[in-house]
């Protein structure tokens, strides 16, 4: 038996005793997990808004650990210390080849692919503790996870770079990453990025390192704010300041080259669509508040380029088709193509180039971690970040 | 209910494909069909309205693999099992062509049903019928045909059924989740899964979560 962090009702996770995992397929590993974090999308998950997710649930798709069992057809070998990506790909249908892995074709099992086909027209790859759209896979806060497809997806890291070095390339690093990729910064762009929770500033962190001129980064929280500021951004408090006329001045009336949404479908803020997108919210009915997808179409420039890492799950109605086609928009979304950056990001992170330890705020033990949710959802201004210590870590 | 009612019921389901003969050859696809009916270039089966008194369903799924492996492991029926998830077994009858497919269906009870190959291209076709007196009534087929841009091999499955016992009959298979659409769907996507991966994904934690031990348990 283990502990693991289990989905009960809205608002409502708790850390209970389930059975242990097994090697249940010939490629699949188990790891005994050392951490693990509370990503932004969970708190989707546990505000209620992402459907199929089910009592007794095991989320969390932010981990990595030590490998203590592999199967027949596994490469990895036990003591191997990885980091794991959170979408699960096989490696090799037509997707893995072109290295778009989220959108892997074997990975979510077949009986769980009617819902996301309904919905989407296609199901996408599995995903670690994500609802059951995305397989319904247990999840990584938890002491040990399978892993399936573990020839493909896990990187094996360096000894001397500790947990909270490395942890962020499971998701948040290379989803900020692919944020600021498909923006398509070119020299001399300005890139304003909305939300500066984690993928927001490791966007805004990507889009420096890819040499935009300025970045200008969106948010309500003066913590948050200035993380950004120390990376390089300047600013803007949503709370304070008309974001459109802001962004309009300080471009020089142009609008920003690159905008990207890294806030996704619960919004904040008073506008009165929003206001109106809550309400359908509340009611259950898979609308999405889509006022950062509104703004972020408005605000980027004439023939500019909008990209997507925030989360969308449902439908979303007074999408600005008018703007998106006659201003010409290219926009770019999706669920990260983890594995395609990996190796990259752990090179970047071993030179130095890139730090992802700035935005933990808080360490918790997985015990603890009711507790880690429920600020990362209510006192976001301190808690930026929570990583979860399972007992194998003080071990080790 | 008697058993052997029971049995039927999810028996066509779990074949996918219960039909009265000819039925089958009308709908397989444009190509095969230039009746007037058929408007345009898509399969027959994606029609908003049937025709008849069958229902006809089909699937086609792009593997990534050659046409000709494709063929040959589907072409040994044995192999069905492995992605198929209603049948228990399917063994050699005797004559050549002919097999016997083991169908689970409820209680943990089996189902027997004789096929014969009525149609066999190397490569590009396998068309199967039950033989003549078996208990239920069964056609399908599946086509290979190259997949453009080097993407392997399109395979189709076609199935053709009267729905067991009317539309009563359709909807206690739809309860045991093995009305023949479904059943084809989910099938082929395991064998897409099985070809391309060697495995079928399941999101079980531990080995008596997965499917297959739920049923056996059943």
């Amino acid at each position: 038996m283990m502990r693991a962090l289990t989905y009960h009702g809205k608002k409502d996770v708790r850390v209970d005793t389930v059975p242990d995992p097994e090697i249940i397929n010939p490629r699949d590993c188990i790891i005994k997990v050392t951490s693990t974090a509370i990503c932004g999308s969970d708190l989707h998950l546990y505000d209620g808004v992402i459907p199929g997710v089910k009592t007794g649930d095991i989320l969390g798709h932010e981990f990595m650990g030590e490998v203590v069992e592999i199967g027949a057809k596994s490469t990895l070998k036990k003591g191997q210390r990885v980091v794991v990506p959170f979408p699960i790909s096989c490696g090799s249908c037509f997707f893995c080849s072109r290295q778009e892995f989220s959108c892997c074709d074997n990975s979510n099992p077949v009986e769980k692919q009617d819902a996301s086909e309904l919905l989407y027209g296609h199901a996408m790859s599995g995903i670690f503790g994500y609802s059951h759209l995305t397989g319904g896979y247990s999840g990584g806060q938890a002491e040990y996870v399978r892993i399936p497809f573990s020839d493909v997806g896990p990187i094996v890291v360096p000894d001397h770079l500790e947990d909270d070095k490395v942890l962020f390339l499971s998701d948040i690093l290379p989803t900020g990453w692919m944020a600021a990729e498909n923006a398509q910064i070119e020299p001399e762009d300005t890139v304003a990025v909305w939300g500066c929770g984690p993928v927001g500033l490791f966007a805004v962190q990507s889009a420096i390192v890819m040499g935009a001129a300025r970045v200008i980064a969106i948010d309500e929280h003066p913590r948050r704010l200035e993380l950004a500021r120390q990376l390089g951004a300047e600013v803007i408090n949503f709370k304070q300041t008309h974001v459109l006329e802001a962004l309009m001045e300080m471009t020089g009336g142009i609008g920003v080259d690159c905008a990207i949404d890294a806030v996704g479908m619960e919004a904040h803020g008073m506008a009165p669509d929003n206001l109106l997108d809550m309400a359908k919210q509340k009611v259950g009915i898979g609308a999405d508040r889509a006022h950062v997808l509104r703004e972020v179409i408005t605000a980027v420039r004439k023939a500019g380029r909008v990209s997507v890492p925030g989360v969308y799950g449902g439908l979303a109605d007074k999408f600005p088709t008018g703007a998106f086609m006659e201003k010409g928009i290219q926009m770019r979304t999706g669920q990260t193509h983890v594995q395609r950056y990996m190796k990259d990001l752990l090179a970047k992170i071993e030179d130095g180039s890139l730090d992802t330890t700035f935005l933990i705020s808080h360490h918790l033990p997985l015990e603890d971690a009711p507790k880690g949710y429920d600020n990362f959802l209510n006192n976001q201004n301190e808690w930026t970040k929570v990583v979860l210590k399972t007992d194998a870590a003080k071990a080790a | 209910m008697n058993d052997r009612r029971d049995g039927t019921i999810a028996g066509l389901a779990g074949l996918g494909l219960a039909v009265g003969g000819a039925a089958l050859a009308a709908y397989l696809s444009t190509r095969d069909n230039k009746r007037k009916k058929h408007p345009d270039d898509s399969p027959g089966y994606t029609m908003r309205q049937g025709t008849g008194a069958y229902d006809v369903t089909g699937r086609t799924v792009t593997i990534d693999k050659p046409r000709q492996e494709l063929f040959a492991f589907f072409r040994d029926f044995q192999n069905l099992p492995k992605f198929m998830e209603n049948l228990e077994s399917v063994v050699p009858a005797g004559a050549e062509g002919r097999n016997i497919w083991k169908i689970k269906a409820p209680l943990g009870q089996t189902v027997d049903v004789e096929t014969e190959i009525v149609r066999e291209e190397d490569g590009e076709l396998i068309a199967w019928r039950s033989v003549e007196g078996s208990d239920i009534d069964t056609e399908g087929r599946v086509k290979f045909r190259d997949a453009p841009g080097d993407r392997g091999t399109q395979v189709q499955l076609i199935i053709a059924y009267k729905p067991p016992a009317g539309e009563l009959g359709r909807l206690a298979a739809k309860l045991f989740q093995r009305e023949p659409s479904v059943q084809a769907r989910h099938d082929l996507k395991r064998f897409k899964m099985l070809m391309e991966t060697g495995e079928i994904a399941t999101s079980a934690r531990r080995r008596e979560d997965t499917r297959a031990a739920q049923q056996e348990n059943a």
